[in-house]
């Protein structure tokens, strides 16, 4: 009875007809000890399949991709930011403030440089003053100069005395 | 979606994934290289997983594309995948004899099969997974699959009646 049904369902088996609760059927009778000798042949299919189903995956899968990818992006947004630095300040140029403090610090240098001329010009007026000083000396000089003309003359009579 | 939920997500199938990579790349290490792939497939998309009404049947199409992809490459490079889980049938005759009626012997009658049928065998025989969820993870329909699973249950039977009446005469 058993094996007459068991040749029915193997025939629709072989159809692919079965359901899979008549399959577990085969499944359990030919995994059995007791099988029909003329069935014997598809004991090790389905002791294949049964088997084949034990099997597993064991390897671990790396899941942390995630993190690795932040750290890559960290040199680009560092690229990034050191972009924008130096591009942004020139187009938008320099604030009222620091238009006021250049121009402070202009009119401070422009100050300091009159401050310096000016001690120039007296440095300058000084010089002017020595200029005639030595005028003053060549003439006194000239003036040597007759005197030793004198003391010749005075020399040349007292000779001729 | 944090790590433990995708791990919690994917665990009941991963084996499943894994099985079906094995069935059509024959090797483990190819296997193993091809779950991993469509795992981290899965995870960077975790976002979107909320999406799909049904991720298994999702996995295992991308896993069925996926390999089908991988063994074209291979193909196109004119090299066979070398695989190592089959021990040398000569080296023993103990192991040769034992090949012969065990179970070994089903799974290089299924490695001759097409690929089509050995996914569907594969979904079916082994993942026992109904008409209509093999239909929506292949994309084809019912009546397809059936005649496939037919062809390929009786192909089976064949090789190995033969292989059996030759080993009692």
């Amino acid at each position: 009875m058993v094996l007459n049904n068991i040749e029915i369902l193997i025939e629709k088996y072989n159809n692919a007809e079965t359901t899979l609760k008549e399959e577990a059927q085969l499944k359990a009778y030919f995994l059995s000890d007791d099988v029909a000798p003329h069935l014997e042949h598809y004991k090790p299919m389905f002791q294949y399949f049964s088997q084949s189903k034990q099997e597993q995956y064991t390897k671990d899968v790396p899941l942390n991709s995630k993190k690795t990818k932040l750290y890559q992006w960290i040199s680009v947004a560092a690229v990034a930011v050191l972009m924008i630095g130096l591009v942004v300040p020139t187009f938008i140029g320099p604030s009222e403030q620091e238009k006021q403090e250049a121009l402070l610090a202009y009119n401070q240098t422009i100050e300091a440089f009159n401050l310096i001329s000016l001690g120039m010009n007296e440095g300058k007026q000084q010089l002017n003053s020595l200029t005639l000083v030595s005028d003053n000396l060549n003439q006194g000089i000239e003036v040597a100069g007759h005197l030793s003309e004198f003391t010749k003359t005075t020399n040349k009579i007292f000779k001729n005395k | 979606m944090k790590q433990a939920d995708f791990v919690s997500l994917v665990m009941p199938f991963k084996d499943k994934v894994f099985r079906l990579a094995k069935r059509l790349l024959v090797s483990r290490e190819e296997a193993e290289d091809a779950t991993q792939e469509i795992l981290l497939k899965l995870w960077k998309n975790s976002k979107k997983i909320g999406e799909y009404k049904n991720v298994e049947a999702f996995s295992m199409t991308m896993t069925k594309n996926f390999c089908l992809d991988r063994l074209k490459s291979k193909q196109a490079q004119n090299l066979k995948i070398v695989h190592s889980n089959y021990t040398d049938n000569n080296s023993s005759l103990q192991k040769q004899v034992e090949a012969k009626d065990s179970v070994d012997w089903v799974s290089k009658i299924m490695e001759d099969l097409p690929e089509q049928q050995k996914i569907i065998v594969q979904l079916r025989d082994i993942e026992e997974y109904d008409f209509a969820e093999i239909a929506k993870m292949l994309d084809m329909n019912e009546t397809a699959i059936r005649v496939n699973l037919s062809r390929a249950r009786k192909a089976i039977r064949e090789k190995l009646t033969s292989t059996h009446k030759h080993g009692i005469k």
